[in-house]
């Protein structure tokens, strides 16, 4: 019980001090809500990893994407837990990512893949958009323009 | 040659960034044969194992560290089961002009320092994932032999838990293979886990 509520708390403090660079680490259930949220914004969620080149190669699109006013950025970092602190966090430092990053820290790969969609293998780099009136999985990756284009679609 | 390797090229990069419709194989359908080239030197193909009553098939990689992370149970899967009729043949989906380390210079390299007990092919020309679907490192497909024919009865992870070994509760592909030599109808079919794109220009 105890380190589930130093989530929720580290998770309200993060809002508050949402300057981001810094990673909060949640588990499935979670994470879940932030891939429902109810926003007038279009919600982008790109699934990646320090150790992913693709993933790399297209992170500044991503974070290009999150300066637009009407888009929501989130940034889930699926690194392995003993990597946090040597490789996820200073990269996410080094290159002042201004997105949110979360990092799923969650074993149970077999529920929560499908959970997210039943679309998706677990290959990586993969990405979720969704408004208030669709939603759609990507298990891909994207150039500059397709996402821009691709999210441009969601408007 | 040099033209085929172009229009190759321009044919994968058509299809590189666009959503990814696998189709591959479903449970039942029959996985074609190949001979790919192991990091031994010799080219091995399913029929060079007349006495084996099915296989592991696992497409895996040098440079994805999920595929790393698996290493050992992969070898420690092979130890367990080659001698029961189902070896592991590790294929390698990757181009290796698209990500530095999967040559099969590097595959050799590898097979050696971590003493792989089973074929590591490389799927020259990605001829061969693609049939059976694979989208990613690691990803399994075990099959069954009957009458001649490699038959797909399970397609995913190795286990419920890629990250920590010491954390696994569900060996999906030794339930699998346990299954199959019990003469069982397999239950779990398929299961997913994360893992690297394939890597291709």
């Amino acid at each position: 019980m105890k380190p589930y509520l130093l989530h929720v708390v580290l998770l309200f403090a993060s809002y508050l001090f949402s300057q981001t660079t810094e990673v909060i680490y949640l588990d499935y259930p979670q994470l879940q809500p932030l891939l429902h949220q109810n926003s007038e914004s279009v919600q982008v969620v790109n699934f990646w990893a320090t150790w992913c080149a693709p993933c790399i190669k297209e992170l500044p699109y991503f974070e290009e994407l999150n300066k637009l006013g009407n888009v929501d950025v989130l940034l889930v970092s699926l690194d392995f837990p003993k990597h946090k602190e040597k490789r996820l966090i200073p990269f996410v430092e080094k290159h002042k990512l201004q997105s949110k990053v979360v990092h799923l820290d969650d074993e149970d790969e077999n529920y929560w893949i499908n959970e997210i969609s039943a679309t998706w293998s677990g290959a990586l780099p993969a990405s979720l958009i969704y408004s208030q009136n669709r939603r759609r999985f990507y298990e891909q990756s994207f150039t500059k323009d397709e996402l821009f284009n691709e999210v441009k679609s969601y408007f | 040659m040099k033209f085929a390797l172009f229009a190759l090229s321009v044919l994968t990069l058509s299809t590189a960034n666009s959503p990814t419709k696998v189709d591959g194989y479903k449970i039942g359908d029959i996985a074609t044969d190949f001979s790919l080239p192991n990091v031994d030197g010799d080219m091995v193909s399913l029929g060079d194992f007349k006495d084996a009553k099915g296989f592991i098939v696992i497409f895996t990689c040098n440079t994805c560290p999920y595929s790393v992370a698996y290493e050992d149970r992969i070898i420690a899967l092979d130890k367990k089961y080659k001698s029961r009729g189902y070896p592991v043949i590790a294929i390698n989906p990757n181009d290796p002009a698209a990500i530095e380390g999967d040559e099969l210079a590097d595959m050799k390299v590898r097979a050696v320092e971590k003493g792989f007990t089973f074929p590591y092919l490389q799927d020259v020309g990605q001829q061969v994932y693609p049939q059976y679907g694979a989208t990613k490192t690691p990803h399994v497909f075990v099959l069954q032999k009957e009458d001649e024919k490699n038959i797909v009865r399970y397609i995913g992870a190795i286990d419920d838990s890629s990250r920590s070994p010491k954390n696994v509760t569900k060996r999906f592909v030794e339930q699998s293979v346990d299954g199959l030599l019990a003469g069982k109808t397999l239950t779990i079919t398929r299961t997913k886990a994360i893992g690297c794109s394939i890597k291709k220009l």
